[in-house]
């Protein structure tokens, strides 16, 4: 069914689809209105589903951990200092393997305060042992969110889907809600191998010793390491994980087959500008302004944060004279994660492309196109020294 | 559907005798349950059963009377604390180190 709505709505419909069994999720802004659309869907009955209303994202993020852990598909969604406030339970439910799915709709962290977007919420959350998808427009937020669960459930590992706040959440595009019996076979109910059960009491995740040791029956039992080694190594099969899930997906509905990368205008290109989220979207009208003045240069917009799809970053980059970086949130005292990043994969290439990097749009500063074209320009004609990274773009000092 | 590979990658364990590994020698305080007092053992019926159900390693038993397996009991107390008639006693293992020599 084809609709013109917000980001919000787009992704509330996709938990609905989903069948998420248990809601629980503490209002901020800009992720109120997806909160109130998934209470009213569960209020008119449109799903079946607990809501439950708490008092804070750390307790909204404890109750999808207990209800993950009772074997029942759980969802939250937050923003900002609502994610970092849940920092704690983020760490828990990795480790503890529950394959909850959460909305992020990014916003800039106070102080000072602001509500305005970028994406530092999510990247300061990086290490948490959370798979990090972002997504562009309405329809990849819907389409996300009903393919993140797959993605969680099959690796146990829970699911952060990422979107751009206001230039997505609030704003309406037209977007394709799948039919339900489709997503129903897509995605089939959530079949936990272990949930907590009366009839067999067990202990998750109390103390766990440094070394590996015999449990009651006599079996080996894993110490800490192994268990972070473990979570480790399943979050690299989520790549494949990722892909399966996406052409699955692109089978089913006709949508997708990027699972990692979004190229436009990529093929051959000597330059391409990186990112995530909506800004990736901005850089098409970019690149087809640069493309007109004999520039060859595309965009990539990057849709899997963690685990990092350094392959496919190779085989996209690797080959091109020049990569920039464009970033909504940064490393402070260094330079933007993600160029430290794809610096970092793209170290292994006989011939690495230079890169650049530039961090924009904090605090939801206004990103101007000519500003983007002039970076762009600048970086594929001028020489910039690497001590003289980060550039900024819209500063105005 | 989870795959299999995946499943239970994480710190579970169950409830039993054990799971700390067997005592040795370091044990100060042995708990002896004297079945005058206790009240299953007294009334030859299920009762209170506060020691089994507090004990932390799971090493006494649901039984008439019940009976404290000391090859884990880690000497803690918890039961002689929580035992509602004080039947449980904490006595020095020097007093068995004795006997035993």
């Amino acid at each position: 069914m084809h609709v013109i709505e917000a980001g919000n709505v787009a992704a509330a419909n996709g938990v609905k689809l989903a069948r998420a069994q248990v809601v629980a999720a503490y209002p901020i802004t800009p992720q109120t209105p997806l909160t109130e659309k998934l209470s009213e869907f569960v209020d008119s009955g449109q799903m079946d589903a607990e809501y439950i209303p708490v008092e804070s994202e750390h307790s909204a993020l404890s109750v999808c951990i207990a209800a993950s852990s009772a074997g029942t598909r759980a969802f939250t969604a937050t923003s900002a200092n609502g994610l970092l406030y849940m920092s704690e339970q983020l760490h828990w439910a990795a480790g503890a393997r529950l394959p909850i799915v959460m909305c992020v709709v990014n916003r800039g962290i106070g102080a000072p305060w602001t509500v305005w977007n970028d994406q530092q919420d999510a990247i300061s959350q990086r290490d948490d042992g959370w798979i990090q998808l972002f997504a562009c427009d309405h329809q990849q937020i819907i389409d996300t969110v009903i393919q993140a669960f797959a993605i969680a459930e099959t690796v146990s590992i829970p699911v952060m889907v990422c979107y751009d706040g206001y230039l997505l959440s609030h704003t309406y595009m037209p977007f394709d809600i799948p039919e339900r019996d489709a997503v129903d076979a897509f995605l089939p109910e959530f079949s936990p191998e272990y949930a907590l059960n009366p009839a067999a009491p067990c202990n998750l995740n109390t103390v766990t010793l440094p070394d590996i040791r015999p449990d009651v029956r006599g079996n080996t039992a894993p110490g800490y390491m192994e268990i972070r080694h473990n979570l480790h190594t399943d979050m690299r099969d989520a790549l494949d994980v990722i892909k399966t899930v996406d052409q699955k997906f692109y089978d089913t509905f006709g949508r997708g087959g990027n699972c990692y990368l979004e190229p436009y205008q990529c093929e051959n290109a000597e330059y391409i500008a990186v990112c995530m989220g909506s800004l990736s979207y901005q850089l098409r009208d970019v690149v087809d302004v640069l493309r007109e003045e004999g520039l060859n240069i595309g965009v990539c917009g990057l849709r899997v944060h963690r685990p990092f799809p350094d392959e496919a970053v190779r085989e996209a980059f690797g080959g091109a004279k020049g990569i920039i970086v464009m970033e909504k949130a940064l490393s402070y005292g260094y330079e933007g994660a993600l160029y430290t990043d794809i610096k970092a994969a793209l170290y292994h290439c006989d011939n690495r492309p230079f890169i650049h990097n530039y961090i924009l749009g904090l605090g939801g500063r206004e990103i101007k196109t000519q500003q983007l074209k002039d970076a762009l320009h600048q970086s594929c004609t001028a020489k910039i020294a690497p001590e003289d990274m980060p550039q900024w773009i819209g500063l105005k000092l | 559907m989870t795959d299999k590979k995946y499943a239970c990658r994480i710190s579970r364990s169950e409830p039993g005798p054990g799971d700390g590994g067997r005592t040795g020698s370091w044990r100060v305080l042995r708990p002896v349950i004297d079945l005058e007092k206790c009240i299953p053992a007294k009334r030859n019926k299920a009762a209170c059963f506060n020691c089994w159900l507090y004990c932390p390693d799971g090493v006494i038993t649901r039984t008439i009377p019940p009976t404290i397996d000391y090859e884990y009991c880690k000497g803690c107390e918890i039961c002689a604390e929580e035992c509602p008639v004080g039947a449980i006693t904490m006595v020095e293992e020097t007093v068995y180190i004795k006997e035993e020599k």
